[in-house]
Order: structure tokens, then sequence, then C-alpha cells
């Protein structure tokens, strides 16, 4: 860059970049969000062995078959079949559930708060202890904390989550009385504050009814500490990564050799620059528990989109099983580009 | 002259001592490395565990004993009897080889596929790149449990579209690894040198793009096979990976789940080999990427 560019055609140039990457986030959104419809189509209408059967059973006549087929579209070529789809799914139509008699898009909208509120907890308690904890591990490198940190992460790798919200519920819902079990509230406060967001911490604090807001808090604790172990391990793993590579860095001796106390060398001079990674770290792992919270959900009977994926897999409900998969892949892939998207508009080394 | 200056002779005469020298090098820098240790100590147990599982296990999986049904833990069932008397201990030695007939197929599966895709993407180059690179990159920024959900949803519960679900999502990490491996080669003078020699590109990508791959493959799959473990046995406590009576570990605690509160060793006791064996899956597979891929230590 030339000494002749005035500061404002940088900025102009900047903003440019800015537009750029933004341009690209969004092409690469929607190829890959078309990806995700492709995959849905071909498991909703390729995969099964035959779609028509399972809508009128093996004891129909010819006619009725071939009448259902035609009703079901499935006698048109399959590009015309994916288009339609891809239509139907962009209209914010995503079929009919078989049980719970809805359309798919209203059941999800209703369900999907509960697994926000869930994960929101989860990802806030993995940041909030995850980063000291690998930022610590890679200041005292080598030492007995800095092991068990370690190994303490690798168990996130390791326990399966239902095991996990299984025994918590044993021993701090059954054994100690610590907390609330499963749902999301006790059943006698079931509906009492009206509904503004659907999170209900938020709804519950809106009212001002703080005997809900405490009792929800109550049932949230557990499954949401869980949840928050699990984004612990891969945040606090990755802070730690991140932070010996900058500790080795020769500015870092520089800053220790000008006298820099050692609390302002790690959590200033060598956290400053790891920010814009682990920024795209935590949006990962707030993906990684939408997805994560299916199982938990499950265990502890959470009225999410989890629990409504997973009754709808028994009940071999295809159309809320695409549907859920479709909003929680969407979702995922949204956390994801933006996070990308969001390092290179950050980070000036990438912007090459 | 010993063996072990034969092996860490610096100019080996023949290409077997030359593989035998390295094998050496990276055991004993393995050696060296406790947790992973540990970690090779674990799936030695598992592959011995399940090689030996009706001399080890003191029951049948199946053998019923209603009169003797949800035992604590005592001398005799160490770890317990399940709602149909059956031995835990038993069922969780015999769960060893289903778990690791899991993980062998899904890698056997999906990393030859993936290391194919990569290696003739990064090779060629160009649309081809572009096209598989792009396929793959739609199935990287999928969640992979829900994937596999919907795959065993739509083939029908059961072991078999269990493991077919998850190799399909397993897959596209190692066709990112092989690209960025051939990419870095592909240009290369000995690439050069085969293909001056009239190579196809076919014997091109197997017999020299390939092999060269291989190592940081068997690293990414090492670290990956506790993610498939637990993808495995997540279907299964859902019900929809192997199905009862098998002694699969996630089924197992999925039946113990209505004894959770009063009969806790049920549902607890399957979760514990669980967390053992990719807890040693993880160990080793740290320990692995230090020696045999340096570049990408301390990233996961």
């Amino acid at each position: 860059m030339g000494a002749t560019l005035g500061s404002g055609s940088i900025r102009m140039r900047r903003l440019g970049r800015g537009a750029g990457a933004l341009g690209g986030f969004v092409v690469v959104t929607a190829l890959t969000f078309l990806g995700l419809l492709a995959i849905t189509f071909f498991i909703g209408r390729v995969v099964p062995i035959d779609p028509v059967l399972a809508v009128v059973g093996d004891r129909a006549s010819q006619a009725q078959y071939d009448t259902a087929r035609a009703a079901m579209g499935l006698d048109r070529p399959l590009a015309v079949q994916f288009l339609s789809y891809v239509g139907e799914v962009l209209r914010g139509d995503l079929g009919h559930s078989i049980t719970t008699n809805r359309p798919v898009a209203d059941d999800l909208a209703r369900v999907f708060p509960a697994t926000l509120e869930l994960a929101t907890l989860g990802i806030l308690i993995g940041v909030v202890l995850g980063v000291p904890m690998g930022v610590w591990a890679a200041a005292r490198q080598g030492s007995w904390i800095d092991q068990a940190i370690r190994v303490f992460a690798l168990l996130g790798y390791s326990i399966p989550a239902f095991w996990l919200g299984l025994v918590g519920l044993a021993i701090f819902y059954a054994g100690l009385g610590w907390v609330a079990g499963p749902g999301r509230v006790d059943i006698y406060y079931d509906g009492l504050v009206p509904v503004h967001t659907g999170l209900l911490l938020v709804d519950s604090a809106i009212a001002g009814n703080w005997t809900v807001f405490f009792n929800a808090l109550d049932h949230l604790a557990l499954p949401a500490t869980i949840l928050g172990f699990f984004s612990l391990a891969y945040i606090a793993r990755m802070t730690r990564s991140f932070m010996l590579d900058q500790l080795g860095q020769e500015y870092i001796t520089t800053a220790r050799v000008k006298g820099v106390p050692e609390w302002r060398v790690i959590w200033v001079h060598a956290f400053k620059p790891i920010r814009v990674p682990l920024i795209t770290v935590i949006g990962l792992s707030y993906a990684g528990l939408l997805e994560g919270s299916v199982m938990i959900e499950t265990v502890f009977s959470w009225p999410g989109i989890g629990n409504y994926l997973t009754q709808a897999l028994l009940n071999a409900d295809m159309s809320a099983v695409l549907g859920a998969t479709l909003v929680i892949g969407s979702v995922f892939i949204l956390i994801n580009k933006l996070s990308d998207v969001l390092y290179r508009v950050l980070d000036p080394r990438s912007r090459q | 002259m010993t063996a072990r200056d034969w092996l860490l002779d610096d100019s080996p005469a023949s290409r077997l001592q030359a593989n035998l020298g390295r094998a050496w090098r990276m055991g004993t820098t393995l050696l060296r490395n406790p947790l992973a240790v540990v970690g090779a100590a674990i799936i030695l147990g598992l592959i011995l565990t399940a090689a030996f599982a009706p001399w080890i296990a003191p029951e049948t999986p199946f053998g019923q004993d209603l009169a003797n049904r949800l035992q604590p833990p005592s001398p005799q069932h160490w770890m317990g009897t399940d709602e149909l008397g059956r031995d835990i201990f038993s069922r969780v030695v015999y769960g060893s080889r289903i778990t690791l007939m899991i993980v062998s197929l899904v890698a056997v599966i999906s990393a030859p596929l993936g290391l194919i895709v990569g290696a003739v993407a990064g090779y060629f180059g160009g649309w081809p790149d572009r096209l598989l690179m792009g396929v793959t990159d739609v199935f990287l920024s999928m969640p992979k449990l829900i994937l596999a959900l919907a795959f065993v949803a739509a083939l029908g519960p059961g072991i078999e579209n269990a493991i077919i679900a998850i190799a399909i999502t397993a897959w596209p990490a190692y066709a990112r690894i092989a690209r960025a491996e051939t990419m870095t080669f592909r240009n290369s003078e000995f690439i050069s040198a085969v293909r001056l020699l009239g190579a196809s590109h076919g014997r091109i990508i197997f017999r020299h793009v390939l092999p060269l791959c291989t190592s940081s493959m068997i690293v990414r799959v090492t670290l990956d096979m506790a993610g498939i473990i637990l993808t495995a046995a997540g279907l299964g406590f859902l019900g929809l990976g192997a199905q009862p009576p098998m002694p699969e570990w996630g089924a197992m605690i999925s039946r113990g789940r209505s004894f959770i509160l009063d009969q806790w060793w049920v549902a607890t006791m399957p979760g514990f080999a669980i967390i053992l064996v990719s807890l040693g899956f993880s160990l080793l597979g740290d320990g692995l990427r230090d020696v045999l891929d340096p570049k990408q230590a301390g990233e996961r």
C-alpha cells in the first residue's frame, strides 16, 4: 500500500473487502444450503424403498397406489420433484407431521426456543469456565495443573452425553436433591407466564413471576451444565493451544524482559491476539451444542427440537425428521459460515 | 552389529530396513509419551477382550436368570445383573466385539473413500477439485450426528445401517486432509519424474500419492474413533443402532434408563466401558499425532 493513498481510500478498500467477504459469504452459504436440501431430499424421497407404500400400506390396490403416487407428485422426474421441494421449503412449508397432526414448521417454531435457551446457557458456562482454564493450563505448561486440565478436556471427547445426563439425574436430582428433575418447569407452573419469546427465563422475567423464573433455572441447571461441560472441553483445549503459540513468540520474551508483570503478559499481551480465533471456536462450539442437545433433551424430556426429532424418529414421522434436520442443519451452517466471515473481517492477516 | 544398530542405520540397504527403522524410531518416541502408552494399552486391552471374550466373561451374554434379576454388584456379578438377570460384566465384555466391529468397519469404509476423493481432487486441481471439494464442504458444514440420525431414519434401524450412516458422515474430513497433503507435493520433482516415465494418472495416485497421505490419515482416524464410538452408542441408545438382545453398550444404557434411580448399575456400567475405550483412542491419537504429524500438533 503506497504512501499516496489517503486514509479515506484505505477505509474504502476495507469496506470493499468487507463487502467482498459478505458477498462470498452469501454465495457460499446459499450453495451449502442447497447442498443440505439435496441431502434431505435424497434421504426423504430416494433412500426409502417406497415412500408411497409407507403411506397407503401394502394392501392397497394398484389403482389406489397410482393415485397416491400421483398425489404425492412422485410420478414426475426427480429434478422437477427436487425443484418443487426447494420451492416448498423456501415458502416455509415443511410438510405435515403425522404424530402431532400439525404443520412441521409450526411445531419447530414452538419447540426451538427451548433448545435455544438450553444451548445458550450451555455456551455461557463453557466460555466462562473454558477460556480461563485453557489460559491457566497454557501459563503452567507441563505442570500437574496443565495435565489435569488436559485430561479433563479429553474426557469431554470421551463421555457419552446421554450417559452423563442419566448419571447426573441419579446423583444430583434423585440422590442429593440439589436440582429439579426432567422437563422445563414443574408441572403446576406450566403455562403460567404468557409466551413472548418462548425463552422461559425471559418470559417469566417480563411477567415478573420470579417463582417460575427460579423454578425454570432449577430445571435448566443440570442439562445446561452438562452441555456446558462439552463446550468447555473443546474451548479449553483450543484456548490452551492458541495461548501456547503466543507464549512461544519473541514479543512475549521482550515484554517479560521489560519487566511487565506476568498477569499482564498473559492476559493482555498474549490474550489479545487470540481473541479472534477464539470467536470462531466459540461459534463452532455453539453450533455443536445445538446438535449435542439432541441427546441431552432426550434424557431430560426437554421439550426442544432434539426431543422433537427423536420422537419423530421413533414414530417414523419422516416429514418431521427431515424438517428438524433441515432447521438444525441450517442454523449449524449459518453459525459456521458467520464465524468464518467474522474471522476474515476481524483478522488483519487473512485480509490479503 | 546389533539389531538396534541395523534398525537405526543412516543409510539403509533395503526398503525393508528403512521402513523397519522408521517404525522403530516412531515406536520408541511413542513409548516416551506416558499418556500415549496408556492409550495404546487400553486399545490393546479392547482387542484382546474382544478376541478372548468367551474365556474372559464368566457367563454368556444372553443367559437369563430371572431369579437373580437386578442384583447389585457383588463378588459373583461384580457389575451386577440386569432386568433379565443377565450378568452385566459378561455383556460388557461381549459388547467390546460390537464396538470393535463398528469402529473398524467405519474406518475401512470412510478412510479409503475420503483418501481417494481428496487425492483425486488435489492431484488434478481445476474443476474436479472444485466439484469434489464443494460436495465435501457441504457434508463438512453439516451436523454429523443429525445427518447420521436422518440417514438411519430413512434406512431403518439396525447396526449395519448405523455403520453406513456414520461412515457417510465421516469421510469428508479425510478428503480435506488428503487433498491438503496432495497439494503440497503435486508439483514436486518425483511426481514429474514418474509422469515422464509414462506412468498413468491412476498409477501415480495409487502408488505415489496415496502412500504419502497415510500417516496423517492414521492420526486423524485414530482421533476420530472416540467420536465414532460415541455416535454409535448414541444411535444404540435411541434404539436406532444395534437392536436388543445384542450387548451393545449404548443399547444397554438405554435399557437401564428406567432403573437409573434405584438400580443405578444397569445403566452406569456400560458407560464406563464407552468412556475407557474412547479415552484410549483419544490418548493414542494425541500421541501418534506428535510422532507422525508434528505440523498439526496441538490443534484439533
